[in-house]
């Protein structure tokens, strides 16, 4: 944790992530002109989260940083989860 | 502030400034730290003003002193101030930024320019806030809580002080990004997760909570803005919006931010009653451990102010439930500091008084706040008295009374003089007592039925109120010598060198007070922070 | 004061990150009342989200992915030492925050054309599910626009610093830092996208 190298990320690595990200663009843009009822929203979150992580794991180098912030990040997805999740113990059962 | 120093060399003068803007534009965490204490103890004494105000007018039914929307407006700005003008900066920001960097061994936080804006921030809300009572439709009148529908459409200045409270917001925010990056990044070698005063590791878990907690706050607060000068009916049942979901957004936040005004509490009383009985801390890995599970407890049980606002009978009884797993962590640190004292050479001084109070009081209002968690028991006692009294007893017995034991503990360090023993004992008596007769009352009058934020009550009432007026007399007049004595002590009183306290923690290594280097050279840390061992007194 | 101290890159990362969560949980609230309110109104969140111009959506979703790899391959410039380059790159990174701000602003001038916008007669009219839904898209994308121009704003002051040689391959954190920033105002628009623009 200590050693921070500088990981440099080559360009073709990035250029590969920014057509992935834009496949899934067009997949998610796709999916949704399909009548699919409630899966709709499946599979349009499914394909965000999906390109949230390409983005977190190799733009912001998520990928090569130490196993702390992957921790504190995982740490901050679960507290917004809980916040959203226990809300709906409410939103639910009114 | 200056100039009645010791003449030794210390962060007061080794840097050769020591004008007004060598204060207000220093990145040294100790200037920093003052200017906090300084600030927020002001605001705290605007508080205490307002609260004996509202405690004459309820002294007798009906009006005594002042006129119902003035007494609106008092409760109002009485809960803003001490809420986000003095409890929840005055440990982190005063306390937390004087003692943390050196309790690790660093020379400074890790952002010392963040730091200093988060102090500015802090400024520059508290005076919107003090501008919104004064313009538009003067002050709010809607009490801390800022609820809807209510604030959304009174004509009182809820906009600006809104506004004020969401930069103080993100003064908080930076304290809290700067405390976990320096707890992590710059301790001194042999400083292991496991020496860590138990006060620093209660910040690391206020800070967490500050980091995670606040900006939902800062959306609700945007909201309630957006509502009021744009109209977006987010909260307004005629056009759609639901009013409850509000009171989420609002205590996903400030149900949280309870824990970031008694964590650091908790800490100093942990750093304070070792010190006192000469023994090293009983459970101190349970105790780090319970700060970080009561954070993480607390932000699951937002819910249990609500149970009467229309929430849905699943998520009662789900909240009401997680409410009752906060008491097992707070319970392991009662239980800890009691065992530390059990067979301790125990020395009853001023700092050590008020930690032991702190363990009373806020034993007091924890078991209290199980009769409101309970929703069957909450139903009868919501929005009464018991609640005021309640969160009194959390909040003032137990974090203020930390932050007297802090003042008596840390401030001669820093000053290099101290205050006279005999008074602070006598001050601490007078506020105990007042203390008990103020807020017990209250919670009585709440269990017979008084509501809480009622501008006049039943003659019923009227004698358990005169009591409870008279208890906030004996509070203020001990409060007023405390403070006598403690700045004339600090100012002019004998010196205080050396480590008299017998402390072993880094920061009573140092010389004090402390220079603005903190330490000569790079400090290694070779024992544990509550090592009596090798401490002299 | 500044000659004592010592760099700490992965502290000043480290802080970052953090800042980013505070981010990250700002966004949430309103992700939260989303949620909420999609739940009690899902017909009126279909008929307004139809409404949107999801052509301009994906648009502004290829244009930001676009900047966040021009901001990304910044800084892989920069730690190669290769200045000129870092500085283009982040014109690129802002000029498609430029593009993207200006199709926004012909997204919302078309609504408001329409007389939707907050407290507007027209959703007031209407069935509130659909208040409630217009009222959260202007917030949503408002706050999120904002956060485009603060970050291009940052972005251009890191610029200057590395044009004047105050960033350099050895020291580059601050640009690391706003490339951070600017992929968190990315990840805010992937998932506001879809929500908004394509779920419904």
């Amino acid at each position: 944790m200590d050693q921070h190298q500088p990981h440099i990320v080559s360009n073709t690595k990035l250029i590969g992530i920014w057509l992935a990200l834009l496949v899934l663009t067009a997949l998610t843009v796709a999916i949704t002109r399909v009548e699919l009822g409630g899966y709709k929203v499946v599979g349009a979150l499914t394909v965000a989260c999906a390109k949230a992580g390409l983005v977190i794991a190799v733009f912001m180098h998520m990928k090569y940083e130490g196993v702390l912030l992957r921790w504190l990040l995982f740490l901050t997805l679960v507290t917004l989860a809980i916040f959203i999740g226990f809300t709906f113990f409410d939103v639910l059962y009114r | 502030m200056s100039d009645m120093q010791p003449t030794a060399p210390s962060f007061w003068n080794d840097t050769g400034k020591t004008g007004l803007t060598s204060w207000i534009f220093s990145t040294d965490h100790k200037r920093i730290g003052l200017l906090y204490f300084y600030t927020t103890i002001s605001f705290f004494l605007v508080g205490v003003v307002l609260g004996l105000l509202l405690r004459i007018e309820l002294m007798a039914p009906g009006r005594t002193i002042m006129g119902a929307q003035t007494y609106n407006a008092l409760f109002t700005v009485h809960g803003v101030v001490m809420i986000f003008l003095f409890i929840i900066p005055g440990i982190p920001g005063a306390f937390g930024n004087m003692v943390m960097p050196i309790q690790v061994g660093a020379r400074d936080v890790s952002f010392p320019r963040l730091n200093l804006l988060s102090w500015w921030l802090y400024i520059i809300g508290a005076v919107i806030i003090l501008v919104s009572l004064f313009s538009g439709g003067g002050a709010p009148d809607t009490g801390w809580t800022f609820y809807v529908p209510f604030s959304s459409r009174t004509g009182t200045n809820v906009s600006l002080a809104v506004f004020g409270v969401f930069i103080v917001g993100f003064s908080s925010i930076l304290t809290g990004v700067n405390f976990v990056t320096t707890i992590h990044r710059l301790r001194a070698e042999g400083m292991t997760w496991s020496r860590i005063p138990l006060f620093t590791w209660s910040l690391y878990a206020t800070a967490w909570v500050q980091i995670l907690a606040t900006p939902i706050l800062a959306i609700t607060l945007v909201l309630v803005m957006a509502e009021r000068v744009l109209g977006t009916g987010l909260f307004d049942p005629t056009r759609g919006g639901d009013p409850v979901m509000y009171q989420h957004l609002f205590w996903i936040y400030s149900h949280p931010a309870v824990y970031i005004m008694i964590l650091p509490a908790m800490g100093i009383v942990s750093d304070i009653i070792p010190v006192f009985s000469r023994k090293p801390i009983f459970g101190y890995k349970m105790i780090a451990f319970s700060s970080l599970a009561i954070a993480a407890a607390g932000s699951l049980v937002w819910g249990h102010h609500m149970f009467t606002s229309g929430m849905s009978d699943t998520a009662v009884v789900v909240f009401s439930f997680l409410t009752f797993i906060v008491a097992i962590p707070s319970a392991i640190k009662v239980f800890n500091w009691i065992s530390t004292l059990y067979k301790g050479s125990i020395s009853l001084e001023a700092p050590m008084l008020f930690a032991l109070s702190f363990i009373l009081l806020f034993s007091i209002g924890g078991l209290s706040g199980l009769i409101l968690g309970a929703a069957a028991t909450d139903v009868h006692v919501h929005d009464t008295h018991f609640v005021v009294g309640h969160f009194h007893y959390v909040m003032f017995g137990g974090t203020g009374f930390a932050i007297f034991a802090a003042m008596h503990y840390w401030l001669p360090k820093f000053y290099g003089r101290r205050y006279k023993e005999k008074p602070a004992i006598v001050a601490w008596a007078l506020m105990f007592t007042g203390f008990n007769i103020l807020y017990f009352t209250m919670q009585v009058l709440g269990m017979k039925g008084m509501p809480r934020r009622y501008y006049d009550y039943l003659p019923e009432f009227g004698p358990l109120n005169l009591v409870a007026t008279i208890g906030s007399w004996i509070l203020a007049a001990g409060l007023i010598l405390m403070l006598v004595n403690l700045f004339r002590g600090l100012f002019r009183g004998e010196p205080f060198d050396g480590n008299p306290w017998g402390g072993a923690t880094l920061e009573w290594s140092v010389a004090t007070p402390p220079p603005t280097e903190n330490f000569e050279g790079e400090p290694v840390v070779t024992h544990g922070p509550y090592d009596f061992s090798g401490v002299k007194k | 004061m500044s000659g004592h101290e010592h760099r700490d890159d992965y502290g000043a990362k480290l802080g970052m990150w953090l800042f980013l969560f505070t981010e990250l949980l700002l966004f949430g609230g309103l992700f939260l009342l989303y949620a909420v309110y999609l739940k009690r109104y899902p017909h009126e969140f279909a008929s307004g989200g139809k409404q949107l111009n999801w052509v301009l959506g994906s648009i502004n979703t290829v244009i930001l992915l676009t900047s966040s790899l021009a901001a990304a391959m910044a800084v892989t410039s920069i730690q190669r030492g290769e200045a000129r380059r870092t500085v283009a790159l982040l014109g690129g990174t802002i000029l498609c925050a430029g593009g993207f701000m200006v199709i926004k602003y012909v997204e919302w001038s078309a609504k408001f054309g329409h007389g939707i916008y907050p407290g507007s007669e027209h959703l007031k009219a209407g069935p509130p599910g659909e208040s409630v839904f217009f009222s959260l898209y202007f917030l949503s994308t408002g706050i999120h626009g904002l956060h485009v121009v603060i970050g291009a704003i940052l972005l251009g002051w890191i610029a200057l610093k590395v044009r004047g040689g105050e960033l350099n391959a050895g020291n580059n954190i601050l640009l690391e830092n706003g490339a951070l920033y600017w992929h968190l105002v990315d990840l805010i628009w992937i998932f506001i996208f879809p929500l908004y623009y394509l779920i419904l």
